[in-house]
């Protein structure tokens, strides 16, 4: 068990294994994420409701659902930094705070864009807009603090302590902004939430969210390598895969 | 097939620019992503190598005077 | 006045207790504070200021004001906050105090905890104490200001406590004012809305005690974890320096 976890801090085995996983992750994400967009788009039946314009969710849901849990990640990491002060740790929260960022963007962008055929407007402060927006901004916050700091060690630890208080705030601003919301605006405007979606409808969405997902993980990888390469120039074994390995 | 003819996939009863213009601003985010992070590692990689290579012309001063040689030759025929 | 005639910290090693100590810490504070009473009167301006600006700018009108004006002072009390907390950390880390500080036997947390505590006297509640005036200048009814006044009471310590950890963080860094309010505006945000939210209830005649038992747990949670918090991003930022 602790061997595993020694070796799981140790830069140059992670190197390793995400260069062996990478071609699975962007393959098998690639696939599921065509074939829940292509299904959602051309084959998916028409929402009662809302017509052909809830066909956005199948990737407003994933960006939205993955710029969530990109954050709890974050700050599992971030625990993993401040208590065992593995490296590896704080590489990930560096590479992956900037993915995070365009996914919620892109949650915000396409919720914004879906709100106009729905709601007749391009924004309404609804609940989870909100609490998206606000997302946004906390991880505008990381990177902008992580830029700030020259020193790596102190960054990655003064990172740590900001993500942590973020998530410590998630739940509180995602309740408070819920309560005004419903002050504000009597639930007029909500999605609507159908009982049971059909299997048509779900299986599709399914595959997107878990395509995205993969895609992530791909895409953490390889920011990830790139920060090792970045920070263990020194080292004999990044050197020998610079100049001989290539791959 | 849920629509009964290409056209009608591209309107989609009026709601064609909404949804395809939230595929398109997908695509391009995560495509550009994606190009960004791997155009990232390979300049660290380049960013490491040259540093290999200053470093080896620094403890091995005949490849550097040679380096060197071979600059100055190069700038003589471009005159 | 000129650095030199700052009062030091006098802490002896072992002998002062953790209560002594944050009583030190604390007096030392407002001793520092009126030296340099400009330093105090500018967020009470900015304040002042800030809530001028709506009645200009938006409109002078009976029922706007009425309807936005506990939304305007809370806004602008937030800012005035924001922009008094560079202040918190500033002076003792350029002249060495804060490293002191850091080395004391006693806890860290409870000495920020004591720097905080001095902060929000000297900026939360001259807020809080100017607020039924500006109150009446947008045309808040009585029963409003006394429950915006509350809110604030209970809600300008939440400020300065989450305002530490960012203060703590930002420290020594290039452009630490403007990095400083993008970190922390997003955690202010549900004090804003119950803030605001309690005395919007209490404008419709609808009981505030939940509302205020809830901005009391905000205070509560903040009393407890933002010290901490602080405490540790100030050990990070004096590493870094």
């Amino acid at each position: 068990m602790w061997q595993f976890f020694h070796k799981l801090g140790s830069p140059k085995w992670f190197f390793g294994i995400a260069a062996r996983l990478m071609p699975w992750l962007l393959a098998g994400g690639i696939l599921l994420l065509m074939a829940g967009i292509v299904w959602g788009l051309a084959f998916a039946p028409k929402d009662y409701l809302q017509g052909n314009s809830y066909r956005i969710i199948f990737i407003h849901v994933p960006t939205a659902f993955l710029a969530q849990s990109v954050y709890v990640m974050m700050a599992v990491a971030a625990v993993v930094t401040l208590v065992w002060r593995m490296k590896l740790a704080d590489v990930f929260v560096k590479s992956v705070a900037p993915v995070g960022l365009v996914l919620t963007f892109l949650s915000l962008f396409t919720g914004a864009v879906w709100g106009k055929p729905t709601w007749g407007t391009w924004w309404v402060w609804d609940a989870r807009l909100t609490s998206m927006l606000i997302l946004l901004f906390l991880y505008g916050g990381v990177i902008a603090l992580d830029r700030a700091i020259n020193d790596e060690k102190s960054a990655a630890r003064a990172v740590s302590v900001l993500v942590l208080v973020g998530v410590v705030n998630i739940p509180i601003i995602q309740y408070s902004v819920e309560w005004w919301n419903t002050l504000h605006q009597p639930s007029t405007f909500k999605l609507t939430e159908k009982p049971s979606m059909p299997a048509e409808m779900w299986v599709p969405l399914l595959l997107s969210v878990l395509g995205l997902y993969l895609l992530f993980g791909w895409l953490a990888c390889l920011r990830m390598q790139t920060e090792i390469l970045l920070r263990e120039q020194r080292t004999r074994w990044v050197k020998d895969y610079v100049l001989v390995g290539r791959g | 097939m849920a629509f009964d003819s290409f056209s009608a996939f591209m309107v989609m009863e009026g709601h064609g620019p909404y949804v395809w213009s939230c595929y398109a601003a997908f695509f391009l985010l995560m495509i550009g992503l994606m190009v960004w992070s791997l155009r990232r590692r390979k300049a660290a990689i380049e960013a490491c190598r040259r540093g290999y290579e200053l470093q080896a012309d620094r403890q091995d001063p005949q490849a550097a005077s040679a380096s060197a040689a071979s600059f100055t030759r190069v700038k003589v025929s471009q005159d | 006045m000129n650095a030199d005639c700052r009062p030091t910290l006098t802490l002896r090693q072992d002998s002062v207790g953790a209560l002594a100590a944050m009583q030190a810490v604390f007096t030392r504070d407002m001793k520092v504070a009126f030296r340099q009473r400009q330093d105090l009167l500018n967020p009470l301006l900015f304040f002042v200021m800030v809530v001028t600006l709506f009645p200009l700018g938006v409109s002078p009108e009976v029922s706007f004001l009425r309807e936005a004006g506990a939304g305007i002072l809370w806004v602008a009390a937030l800012l005035s906050v924001l922009l008094s907390l560079d202040h918190l950390f500033r002076h003792d880390f350029d002249d060495g105090t804060l490293e002191q500080l850091v080395l004391q036997p006693q806890p860290l947390f409870l000495l920020v905890l004591a720097k905080t505590a001095a902060h929000w006297v000297l900026t939360g509640l001259p807020l809080v104490v100017l607020t039924p005036v500006l109150g009446v200048m947008v045309h808040l009814d009585g029963n409003s200001i006394g429950v915006l006044c509350l809110t604030l009471l209970i809600g300008t310590p939440v400020l300065s406590l989450i305002g530490s950890i960012g203060a703590a963080l930002t420290l020594g860094l290039r452009s630490a004012g403007v990095l400083l309010s993008l970190l922390i505006i997003p955690l202010y945000i549900p004090v804003l809305i119950f803030g605001t939210g309690t005395v919007a209830s209490a404008a419709e005649g609808a009981p505030v005690g939940a509302y205020l038992a809830l901005m009391g747990a905000f205070l509560v949670l903040a009393l407890t974890l933002a010290p901490f918090a602080s405490a540790a991003a100030l050990r990070i930022s004096l590493s870094n320096g």
